[in-house]
């Protein structure tokens, strides 16, 4: 590929690194084929990934190693005799310089070795393959509620703008921003759990199952189903539903909010007059005319409320004692556990990336203006 | 296009916070469990907080909650009685005896002994085990190592010299319950040597395998551990002696202390481990649930750093003793959890004081600060882990000291980042706390023994973290440990502590009192003095 002649460097100096990115897509001389295109915009896609993801670690990697905790202390203990703790500190290799540190860590991930966390002593992938479906299980079905509701009742508010639902939808927001989750998880706990019996309490499933049901995927909902077992599958059901529902109203109190503005937004558009004029019928415009333009931004809201959920709520998990990544990778941050702590990084990360694709993937199933050029 | 506002103005007329505090606490105050969901009858659950634990190797593990699945999985030679801990019994072996030079020990295993895994077990797994632990060379290895056993020399040392006789050379003629007490540590557990040698890869005497899993005889055998998640140990049918009464014991990783209590009330687990004296006190008026409590081997403390020059006055020292609220502390921030003890050597060790000379008086701290030239108080820092009970502890110090002119300026941390500072001796004071690494006196001899008060030592014990030199202490704690009189032995650690008491840079607070809650159809819980003697195999509900 040749240098592009058109690039004004002087103004891209003076707009900063941020608009290099999006120079050579604007200038493209109009001659390339299609093909072309694609490849150029997947390599630098591809590039982009790799820098992202690269910066990630690099990141975590000298926070984690400037933290006033030395990591040898948290694995040998306090009392361990002087040559203990400077065989450990050779053996992780921490007596080398750190860019010498990151170089030996970065060669290992390339070859797909995330090292091994010193708190579980088991390899850093193993424990998130067992941490992270604990959490996908709570965030998914908790982004289902919160979507799932939160959407319609946005829906609602904006229609009945100043209506009972839209007082409701606003006091559901300021609780769901204002109070913590913390307290708000331990009070639910109170009264499901302990008060009125509805729901499992915490944990992922009763100590009745802890030894009948097999983890297969992790996913223990999927586990129970597959091994046919449905008065587990109930039980893994009644543990999830009170941490999920509390993940959920969060989300909703959010997504409910986006909505009903978008929706405004859009209700006001010239559109909405013109099909109110041809005599459509209310729900029709609302749902089927209204609601599709404003799916658009509203597909990133979900996806990136998904994607924080995802990432483990670390106080939820600490209430229900759910052994979600949340927990795994604060709790291996507290011991400069940093093989943990850079693996987790890397999955958050990825989840980030992945659903911001997925969001963008679905712009232009939603919007066909995004689709042609 | 029209443009409309995204966020349309949020009302801020009252906050809902305070109508949902109020609430919350209306609902807890009329809390009661409306039915019990009881945990299966042959199953003890125990909620617990324990992310501590990285290994299940017993050459390994020195962390507490490591040392509760230890003491039950695996066996060693010698116990010590629960009850009375200065008392040892056998556990493996059937008899012991030192030679008359005090270097030499003997040890008869009981016959026809067995491991969980069905292997028969002879004094040949014995050695193994101590020349493993010390080959391997982890954190808890020193308990082994002080004895003079090398890596080079463990195997002429420790070695069987029957098929149920093993003998234990030792280099100088220690304090014998010095010895034994030692051997009764998690390092000393008995491994099965044919399965953990089936599992050894490049030469690693099985290490990486063992830390997961399980090679022992105890009356209970690891199952699975998931770290951060669950611990679940089953009845050993191979068990030399009275067989566990449960089928399963399963410890729960539950952090939060008001989920522990709501699982408890509800019947859902047996045993709440970690409650806040809060909930302790909450639980008392609740028929269906009982506490228990015995005093740990745990001693918390402040240390004063000897480098800074104020600290390094003896009458500071003194003034800074006379500036805590003992009585205050005890009756509220540790009540349940802690019993004021004043002294390094904590009670049930042999020759512990228990004298407690100190109270909160300002006027007699204030003139011994104005006999130290500081008449108007300093200025102090004070590193601080944030967890309770030591963050109530260390605030309700610093408005103590104030009252005498001390102004201190708390600074808070994460556990593992203020024992950085600590070891390099950067801080002004720091509280933290102090554990018996096994049922001896010699274990807390690190608050008085610095031989080398130098910034390169290679030890750092406490008394050098502090920077204090003390080369007369040191003698004598040295000397201690080779006094085979145990009443002379006695003596020495009294005279220790008297010095201890009045010169020190430590100001010690209290000792640890660990309670614990459970059903009331739970019986025979007893919790032991160190981690390692908490045993579940007794329990029967």
């Amino acid at each position: 590929m040749q240098p592009d002649p058109a690039r004004p460097t002087a103004n891209a100096t003076a707009t900063g690194g941020a608009a290099l990115g999006a120079v050579p897509e604007a200038v493209k001389p109009a001659s390339r084929n299609r093909h072309g295109r694609f490849l150029r915009s997947f390599g630098s896609f591809l590039a982009v990934l790799f820098l992202t993801y690269l910066g990630l670690l690099a990141v975590t990697f000298f926070i984690g190693r400037v933290m006033p905790i030395d990591p040898v202390l948290a694995i040998v203990g306090d009392r361990a005799p002087e040559h203990v703790i400077a065989r450990v500190r050779e053996e992780l290799g921490l007596n080398k310089p750190l860019w010498q540190q990151f170089y030996i860590y970065l060669s290992k991930v390339a070859q797909g070795d995330f090292g091994t966390s010193v708190l579980t002593s088991n390899p850093v992938m193993q424990d998130i393959r067992r941490t992270f479906p604990a959490t996908i299980e709570l965030a998914t079905l908790g982004i289902v509620i919160g979507a799932g509701l939160g959407v319609p009742l946005g829906v609602w508010a904006a229609v009945r703008r100043g209506g009972v639902v839209d007082q409701i939808v606003r006091v559901l927001g300021l609780i769901g921003y204002s109070v913590p989750i913390f307290w708000l998880g331990l009070m639910g706990l109170v009264l499901f759990y302990a008060k009125l019996g509805w729901v499992g309490g915490p944990g992922r499933v009763d100590v009745t199952y802890e030894y009948t049901l097999t983890p297969v995927t992790g996913f223990l909902l999927i586990d129970a189903a597959r091994a046919g077992q449905w008065d587990a599958f109930g039980n893994v059901l009644s543990h999830l539903i009170l941490p999920a529902s509390l993940l959920g109203y969060f989300s909703l109190a959010y997504i409910s909010r986006m909505t009903r503005s978008f929706m405004l937004n859009e209700l006001a558009q010239e559109y909405v007059v013109a099909a109110r004029a041809k005599g459509l019928s209310e729900t029709r415009i609302i749902w089927a005319h209204a609601l599709r333009n404003a799916m658009v931004p509203l597909v990133t809201v979900i996806a990136l409320s998904y994607a924080g959920l995802l990432e483990g709520s670390v106080l939820t998990e600490t209430v229900f004692a759910w052994p979600g990544l949340g927990l795994y990778i604060t709790n291996s941050l507290q011991n400069a556990d940093m093989n943990a702590v850079l693996g987790g990084t890397l999955v958050v990360g990825s989840v980030f990336i992945g659903l911001n694709l997925l969001s963008d993937l679905l712009y232009k199933l939603l919007d066909p203006r995004t689709r042609v050029r | 296009m029209k443009t409309s506002p995204r966020f349309p103005a949020l009302p801020r007329s009252f906050t809902r916070r305070t109508l949902c505090a109020g609430a919350a606490a209306a609902m807890l105050a009329s809390f009661s469990p409306a039915s019990l969901a009881a945990t299966p009858k042959d199953t003890l659950v125990i909620a617990w907080a324990m992310d501590d634990i990285i290994t299940m190797d017993p050459g390994e593990a020195f962390e507490i909650s490591a040392g509760e699945v230890m003491g039950n999985s695996y066996d060693r030679l010698l116990r010590y009685e629960v009850a009375d801990p200065s008392k040892l019994v056998s556990d493996l072996a059937s008899s012991w005896a030192v030679s008359s030079d005090g270097k030499t020990y003997t040890f008869e295993l009981k016959p026809n002994l067995k491991f969980a895994s069905g292997n028969p077990m002879t004094a040949e797994d014995v050695a193994f085990s101590f020349a493993r632990a010390v080959q391997i060379d982890k954190s808890p290895a020193f308990i082994l190592t002080q004895f003079g056993l090398t890596k080079a020399n463990v195997a002429e040392k420790v070695k069987a010299t029957g098929p149920l006789t093993l003998t234990f050379e030792t280099d100088k003629s220690y304090a014998p319950t010095f010895v034994y007490n030692c051997l009764t540590a998690n390092v000393a557990s008995v491994v099965d040597k044919k399965l953990v040698m089936s599992k050894e890869v490049n030469g690693d005497l099985g290490y990486a395998w063992l830390k997961t899993n399980y090679a022992g005889s105890g009356p209970l055998k690891l199952r699975e551990w998931r770290a951060n998640e669950v611990v679940a140990l089953e009845r050993n049918d191979n068990y030399w002696g009275e067989k566990s009464k449960m089928t399963r014991v399963l410890y729960r990783h539950v952090k939060e202390a008001s989920s522990q209590r709501l699982q408890l009330e509800k019947g859902d687990i047996d045993i709440a481990r970690n409650l806040s004296p809060e909930d302790l006190a909450a639980l008392a008026s609740n028929k269906s649930i009982k506490t228990t409590s015995t005093p740990k081997g745990t001693v918390y403390y402040i240390g004063m750093n000897q480098k800074n020059p104020n600290l390094a006055k003896p009458e500071v020292r003194e003034a800074l003793k006379w500036l805590v609220d003992y009585g205050a502390i005890g009756d509220t921030l540790i009540k349940n959890i802690g019993m004021v003890h004043q002294n390094f050597m904590p009670v049930g060790l042999l020759g512990a004081s228990k004298e407690q000379p100190y109270k909160l008086d300002v006027d007699k701290a204030k003139a011994l600060l104005a006999k130290a030239g500081l008449p108007n108080g300093f200025k102090l820092t004070i590193d601080m882990r944030t967890t309770q009970p030591v963050q109530g502890i260390t605030e309700a110090f610093q408005q103590t000291a104030k009252r005498a002119g001390v102004e201190i300026e708390i600074l808070p941390g994460d556990g593992k980042q203020t024992l950085t500072k600590y070891r390099a001796r950067t801080h002004d004071m720091y509280i933290g706390q102090w554990g018996a690494d096994y049922w001896d006196p010699h274990t807390n001899a690190t608050f008085v023994q610095n031989p080398d008060n130098s910034d390169e030592a290679k030890a750092k014990p406490l008394a050098w973290r502090n920077a204090w030199a003390t080369p007369e202490l040191t003698k004598k704690a040295d000397a201690a440990v080779l006094e085979r009189d145990a009443g002379k032995r006695k003596l020495m650690y009294e005279e220790m502590q008297a010095d201890f008491l009045k010169n020190s840079p430590f100001i010690m607070l209290y000792q640890q009192l660990e309670t614990s809650a459970l059903r009331s159809d739970v019986n025979n819980f007893k919790i032991g003095p160190t981690s390692d003697s908490t045993y579940m195999f007794k329990v029967t509900k």
